[in-house]
């Protein structure tokens, strides 16, 4: 909280912040209405209708990607920590090469609306979609949880809004665009979000290096005199390099493994465009995170490191404190705005995979074997998508006070070891089976939260127990080979015919796309 | 006549397609390998080399991390650009073996 030495609007709301966010909100709301006359079937409640252009899922993608724990956090790293964030900031990047070469388009051209239809295309539905729905529904129960505790500890410090408050605030202004407007309103406050992030976050790296009359290498000697060159140089970011490997396995194979990012591929018409989507997604992201450590550093060098931990020790009000300082009171509104419409969009996103995971895969494929029609699939999609809401809420109150920093990066060992292997295998082996993606998926996700349960993070930081039982804070490195091991000896003692007869189809239609919907 | 999706899938073309496809994959993927964890592991075991200046304070290590980023962006758009120039080409002809008749 500010003190009698910090002089800024942070904290209190402002005209302009008040302003900002209520323009913002009526946006999205317009687009939510827009959206909601043109989401009837469920095509269009999960996929846009296929209608979403390559151009507007790239910038959708980079929506969902780029949270305000990325934006809030790796400034915050590089202001506190120097060199050491940009080490991380290195990170998140990673995985979208990978993705575009290995998922985006045969997931575009065997699926309908989640992963699992992948994965469940020539397997028996059933036990495979329960399967990936476990799979799934943890990733995203876990993604959400950092995001909810995030936002509340974010509002209230940026608006002074009491943190249950501004956790249903969250809750319900999402469940609005998800539930009226589905994935096209989902989609459009996406873009709408990464537009006016990337545009608040280049202006702050513009306004930074004015200051430094644009010469990077000034910002940089302001940065060493102030704080010595080690502040530029790697610091304990990377202290074991197996821990470093874990970590990096995670940021690439989670980001294919996330299922509200991969159920965004089904909302183009085609395998082109969701490739074309995934080069621009790329782009923006790649970008995000190269300008980001130079608000960061920006923030040290004109701030300085004790204003900033004055207001929160972590760090996270670098940018929003950088951004009153170089345009006043307006700017930080603008950057506290955007920060707000950051996490209401990205909740939004897995709220709606969460529903689509209940009631695509559970409820229609699983209890109704496919039989059920637009207005009972719509019932059902509506009540899963009110349902998640509400937990998301309640998971956000119960969490309160939490350190969800680093279940960032297990959330996304998790996904890299519960969802990606099965999908991965079973649209490149052709003698996977059924009982192999379950056993994946469940040892997958067992693994990774098992061993997270019994680490520092969990055991000791959590439980306050004065050792930890496993000396790996990160999974990924057991439990995504663990995952692979065990889909892959399963298929080799489940061996089925019928389902290995079924791989030239699945082959044909995922090269060429034929038979793709 | 249209073929069926098993003799696509033994056919010499959809083979070569397949194959092609592996190799450039691989390849990129390898190379993604190569630049991230590569630098991660310059950062573990080599900080020395990444505490040079290359600047009056600047250190090496700051123009590298943002040559991984870049270097990342820049392998995708080499898949883009060779998916959308020679690999679409292949798979539209395929899939026209497939499928005609049917219209």
């Amino acid at each position: 909280m500010p003190t009698a030495t910090v002089q800024t609007a942070i904290g209190t709301p402002t005209t302009s912040g008040i302003l900002l966010f209520f323009t913002i909100l009526a946006l999205t709301l317009v687009i939510t209405y827009w959206a909601a006359k043109r989401t009837k079937s469920a095509q269009e409640y999960y996929a846009a209708g296929r209608s979403v252009s390559a151009l507007q899922n790239g910038f959708a993608l980079a929506g969902d990607y780029m949270s305000a724990a990325s934006f809030l956090g790796i400034a915050g790293m590089c202001a506190m920590k120097g060199f050491d964030g940009m080490i991380y900031a290195t990170g998140p990047t990673v995985g979208w090469p990978i993705l575009m070469f290995l998922l985006a388009e045969p997931l575009r051209n065997l699926g309908k609306y989640t992963f699992a239809d992948v994965v469940a295309l020539r397997l028996r539905q059933g036990p495979v979609r329960v399967a990936a729905a476990i799979g799934g529904v943890t990733t995203l129960v876990l993604y959400t949880i950092t995001q909810m505790v995030g936002a509340g500890s974010l509002i209230k410090l940026m608006f002074g809004v009491p943190y249950e408050v501004a956790e249903i605030i969250v809750g319900v202004v999402m469940l609005a665009y998800v539930l009226f407007g589905g994935m096209l309103a989902t989609t459009w406050v996406q873009i709408t979000k990464a537009v006016l992030l990337l545009f608040g976050v280049t202006l702050l790296f513009i306004l930074t290096l004015a200051h430094f009359n644009f010469s990077p290498g000034a910002l940089y000697a302001e940065v060493s005199q102030q704080y010595g060159q080690s502040a530029l140089e790697p610091g304990g970011l990377v202290s074991s390099p197996v821990e470093a490997v874990s970590v990096g396995l995670a940021f690439i194979f989670g980001v294919l493994g996330l299922p509200h990012i991969l159920m965004r591929f089904y909302t183009v018409p085609d395998a082109k465009a969701a490739r074309v989507s995934v080069s621009y997604a790329t782009g923006l992201v790649a970008y995000f995170f190269c300008i980001i450590p130079i608000v960061g550093f920006g923030a040290s060098a004109l701030l300085g490191r004790k204003l900033i931990a004055q207001v929160d020790a972590g760090g996270n009000m670098a940018a929003p404190l950088l951004s009153e300082l170089l345009g006043g009171t307006p700017f930080l509104g603008f950057i506290s705005a955007v920060a707000f419409a950051t996490i209401l969009a990205v909740v939004a996103g897995l709220t709606l995979a969460s529903a689509s995971a209940i009631s695509h895969d559970i409820y229609l494929n699983v209890f109704k074997k496919g039989q059920a029609s637009t207005a009972q699939q719509m019932r059902v999609a509506k009540i899963a998508t009110v349902a998640f809401g509400v937990l998301a809420v309640v998971l956000g109150i119960f969490f309160k006070g939490q350190n969800v920093a680093y279940m960032v990066t297990i959330t996304f060992a998790v996904a890299a070891s519960a969802n990606f292997p099965a999908l991965f295998m079973s649209i490149v082996w052709r003698r996977f089976t059924t009982q192999g993606a379950v056993w994946s998926i469940l040892v997958g996700t067992v693994t990774a939260v098992g061993i997270v349960l019994f680490s520092r993070t969990v055991w000791v930081d959590v439980f306050h127990n004065p050792s930890p039982l496993i000396g790996l804070n990160n999974p990924a490195i057991v439990s995504m080979p663990l995952a692979f091991l065990a889909g892959m000896v399963v298929s080799m003692f489940t061996r089925s015919e019928e389902e290995e007869a079924k791989f030239d189809a699945l082959t044909t239609r995922k090269f060429l796309g034929v038979g793709a919907e | 006549m249209a073929k069926s999706a098993r003799e696509i899938t033994e056919s010499a073309d959809f083979r070569r397609l397949v194959s092609r496809r592996r190799s450039v994959t691989l390849v990129l993927v390898a190379a993604v390998f190569v630049v991230y964890f590569g630098f991660i592991l310059l950062v573990a075991f080599n900080k020395s080399y990444l505490t040079t200046r290359v600047g009056e304070y600047t250190t090496l290590g700051i123009p590298l991390s943002m040559l991984v980023i870049v270097l990342l962006w820049v392998l995708t758009m080499i898949y883009v650009f060779w998916a959308n120039n020679s690999y679409d080409k292949e798979v539209s002809r395929l899939k026209a073996q497939m499928t005609e008749g049917d219209a």
